[in-house]
């Protein structure tokens, strides 16, 4: 770390604005009601956010430097079956990290 | 402020909602904690990234680019910009919390990551004859079992200062745990389509810089998961 980084800056700039991106919509709107189709959107944040935060990083982890690698993929493809087929957040987390010490150890 | 039985049971059962993703927030907390020591940043420091940005990718975005010395402004919008999907979040929550005191409002703010609005989404949508009070209630219990643990084992890892081995692979923790959460919600062609054409998009966007790639892709793959709800027979729709 470089002496002169400004972290305190960094930490309460990013901690503020974080909290006023989290803010945003609830504090602002509240409980004006808002048009069907803008709830037809909102319904599909979560799904369409996350699988495009993370999918970089499962087809092109850091630990691959940069290109695909096995064990992570076949780990990811694991905790997604099992997600979808028993419903379960717990299952599909132990199934991936099953998965995936059992390929690294394979694998090597 | 005392709350009622179904406020309570709301509370309890979102704290059960909760649980399982403490085995990768534990874990990412403590490797937040152990590679920002690393760096040589003092335990206060460590502790003010994790209290007060309260975002594992935004925290290891931000501390990767202070290391890099790279320019302040360029630091702080590189690390909203991740965090740019906390304003979509807040605007998924306005149906559920828009009849909420300020006050309430602003502390769930605070509390929102991606495991206590991915959850509570989906429990909103399995029970959508909840309050407004209740949904609340499920909401502090998520997050209330996690945020405290995400202190915590950042705590323990800046603590332990060393390296954990490589072999635990917990690099790739945070994919799993983001799987796991949306997985069992991929229940209805439109959740399918857009989960899909999220991927895709953010393969093929993954080079524009300052993570806009991300935010386009979320956009766009919400517009999918949008049209295709409207396109289909009302049956599916409800379901």
């Amino acid at each position: 770390m470089p002496a002169d980084a400004p972290v305190w800056t960094v930490i309460l700039v990013v901690g503020l604005g974080t909290w006023l991106l989290r803010f945003s919509f609830t504090g602002l709107i509240g409980d004006r009601p808002l048009p069907g189709w803008i709830l037809r959107h909102l319904r599909y944040t979560a799904v369409a956010v996350i699988p495009a935060l993370i999918a970089p990083l499962v087809f092109f982890p850091a630990a691959g430097g940069g290109a695909p690698e096995p064990a992570r993929l076949i780990a990811a493809i694991a905790a997604t079956a099992v997600g979808i087929a028993l419903r379960s957040v717990l299952g599909s987390i132990l199934a991936g990290f099953a998965v995936l010490y059992a390929m690294l150890w394979l694998l090597g | 402020m005392s709350l009622s039985k179904p406020q309570r049971s709301a509370f309890v059962d979102g704290l059960r909602a909760g649980a399982p993703h403490l085995l990768v927030i534990a874990p990412f907390g403590i490797l937040f904690g152990v590679v920002a020591t690393e760096t040589g940043l003092p335990l206060a420091q460590v502790m003010g990234f994790t209290v007060f940005i309260v975002a594992g990718a935004a925290q290891f975005t931000a501390l990767q680019l202070l290391n890099d010395g790279a320019p302040l402004l360029i630091i702080i919008a590189t690390a909203l910009a991740v965090n740019l999907r906390m304003a979509m979040y807040s605007a998924g929550l306005v149906p559920h919390f828009g009849s909420l005191p300020l006050r309430t409002r602003a502390v769930a703010a605070y509390l929102c990551i991606d495991q206590s609005f991915a959850a509570s989404a989906y429990q909103y949508e399995q029970h959508p004859e909840m309050t407004a009070r209740e949904k609340a209630a499920f909401f502090f219990g998520v997050a209330l079992c996690l945020v405290p643990v995400w202190y915590g084992s950042t705590l323990a890892g800046a603590l332990a200062g060393q390296g954990i081995p490589d072999s635990f692979a917990l690099d790739f923790a945070l994919p799993i745990t983001f799987i796991a959460l949306i997985a069992p919600a991929l229940r209805t062609r439109p959740h399918v389509a857009a989960a899909v054409s999220a991927i895709v998009l953010s393969l093929l966007l993954r080079g524009l810089p300052y993570n806009t790639g991300l935010l386009v892709a979320g956009i766009a793959a919400m517009m999918v998961g949008a049209e295709t709800e409207r396109r289909l027979a009302p049956a599916e729709r409800a379901s």
